[in-house]
């Protein structure tokens, strides 16, 4: 209890850094959250062109999918707003030797690379994809029961946990490669299917790797079935909950083997 | 003449270093692409054998998207447009001005370079990719459209360019220029067909949309390929296209006349 209530103190002063840092600049805090609403809006104008020339894309109405593109954004703003600039800013603290100084400080490591920073600006978009989710919902007529909302923030923590360890785990590779640029756009196209309805997609190669490998077919759609009460099987959240806990356990054991064998760069 | 040789070899040479970044690049695009096809399949798949959806049957979209992944991999600018805003705001720019070598004709031979090798090393996943989609690929009917597209592709390169060198010079007056690059790109995603064929839209703003540079970047070049637009559409078109650059160039050297009255040589 008392480490928690420790972290969290930490946390908070994190926190308080990052408004302080962003709002020195208040135009570019603006100018980045249309950016991301742009975007955003670019995959509702896509979806929106396919329903105009079909009513179903396998088995889910146009409203359902809007749900889903809100779900996948609302996930991956979540992700950006808590890890993204502190995964990406790993290899730099690896090339600069800034990491050594970490592992010198009182904390859990893992903690203070993962969240130092936070984009604030990201918290304003996952809540604007929220705000679409609850239109489509609107439009679909339909109201969550209370067990399939918190369903869904768990399946959604799960989706989050999902990208949050993958992305962990290919910046570890930073300590042998160096620049981990390269990663961040390859993860970045990994978000585009995260969005699609997986029953779009035919049994096959394609299929297994992004649901048991790299589970980009589960961490949007599922939490958004267990919201609409579109679940095939029950074992599908147990599917998702496994692959999290799975994906998270495997980034830490390959984040203790480099830490062993790291040997600084420079400093 | 050969001092633009040189620079062009230095390009290639440069960008040589990042050929295994260019390899994973391609094939990590392939990834969406994938996924976008999946969902076109399932939508044709819902409806009657041979239906069309906006004049295009299920071979004609995997074409399409497969041309317009090829004209990107052609033309896209990668870092340019960073490294000019950079040049800028570094004073980098000053050595340029002092020196008998013309600062656009250098971007222009650095993007050609790029272009060249990102291409020869994006052709190996892109060509092993379409192999597999190979009974959904359409060829050109002839030589001389095949002709006509690669002429159609040089000219969108050159508006992708100049759209991007003019967008980088912004760097003279604004101390960030990403989210700007960022807000166009996410526009011209869009109107150049990028995200999906334009003749999906209706036709009033298809019709717009094609007042605009935007759909001769993607667009206009596959459909050209594609044989969609072809008598007196297609050389009106290819018309407006070459406006479109030789508009482009005027508007490039015109800004950079202007940013460099502003220029003050921080740091240089």
């Amino acid at each position: 209890m008392k480490t928690l209530a420790r972290y969290l103190s930490l946390y908070a002063a994190m926190w308080r850094n990052s408004v302080t840092r962003e709002m020195s600049f208040k135009l570019n805090f603006v100018l980045w959250i249309v950016v991301e609403l742009l975007w955003f809006a670019l995959q509702l104008v896509f979806m929106s062109v396919l329903y105009s020339h079909t009513d179903s894309i396998a088995g889910w109405s146009k409203w359902e999918v809007v749900m889903l593109v809100g779900c996948a954004n609302f996930i991956q703003q979540l992700f950006t707003a808590f890890f993204l600039t502190n995964l990406t800013d790993i290899s730099e603290h690896i090339r600069t030797g800034k990491l050594d100084f970490m592992l010198l400080l009182p904390v859990n490591t893992r903690f203070l690379v993962s969240l130092r920073k936070v984009d604030l600006g990201s918290y304003i978009n996952s809540a604007c994809a929220l705000a679409v989710m609850a239109y489509a919902a609107w439009r679909l007529d339909f109201t969550p029961t209370a067990v399939q909302a918190a369903g869904f923030a768990v399946m959604a923590l799960a989706g989050l946990t999902v990208h949050y360890s993958l992305m962990f785990l290919l910046v570890t590779t930073s300590f042998w490669t160096v620049r981990a640029q390269g990663v961040v756009y390859g993860y970045y196209n990994l978000f585009n299917i995260a969005r699609l309805p997986d029953s779009a997609f035919p049994r096959g190669a394609f299929k297994a790797f992004f649901t048991f490998g790299l589970p980009m077919l589960l961490v949007s759609n599922v939490p958004v079935k267990v919201l609409l009460g579109k679940l095939g099987s029950p074992w599908e959240l147990a599917l998702l909950a496994g692959m999290a806990g799975a994906c998270l356990g495997v980034s830490e054991l390959v984040w203790r083997w480099s830490l062993r064998h790291y040997t600084s760069a420079s400093s | 003449m050969t001092k633009y040789l040189h620079v062009l070899s230095i390009g290639v040479q440069n960008t040589l270093v990042y050929r295994l970044n260019f390899l994973f690049r391609a094939a990590f695009g392939l990834v969406p692409l994938m996924g976008t096809l999946y969902v076109w399949r399932a939508i044709y798949a819902g409806k009657a054998d041979g239906a069309q959806i906006g004049a295009y049957t299920l071979s004609g979209m995997v074409s399409y998207y497969l041309l317009v992944n090829f004209v990107d991999a052609l033309t896209a600018v990668a870092e340019d447009d960073w490294q000019i805003a950079a040049d800028i705001k570094d004073g980098n720019i000053s050595q340029f001005l002092l020196k008998p070598i013309d600062y656009l004709a250098y971007r222009l031979c650095l993007y050609l370079s790029g272009r060249a090798i990102y291409t020869s090393v994006a052709l190996v996943p892109v060509a092993v990719f379409t192999y597999f989609l190979r009974a959904d690929f359409t060829w050109p009917t002839d030589a001389g459209t095949a002709g006509l597209f690669l002429l159609s592709v040089l000219m969108a390169g050159l508006i992708q360019f100049f759209l991007a060198y003019t967008l980088a010079l912004l760097a003279f007056w604004v101390l960030d220029v990403s989210t700007f690059i960022f807000i166009q790109f996410a526009f011209e995603y869009l109107a150049s067909g990028h995200l999906f064929p334009l003749d999906l839209l209706p036709a009033w703003l298809a019709q717009m949309l094609k007042l605009t540079p935007y759909p001769y970047l993607c667009w206009f070049p596959v459909s050209v390929y594609l044989g969609r637009v072809t008598g007196p559409e297609l050389w009106t078109g290819l018309a407006i296209q070459a406006a479109w650059v030789a508009a482009g160039y005027a508007l490039a050297r015109h800004v950079w006349a202007r940013g460099i009255r502003k220029y003050s040589a921080v740091g240089g």
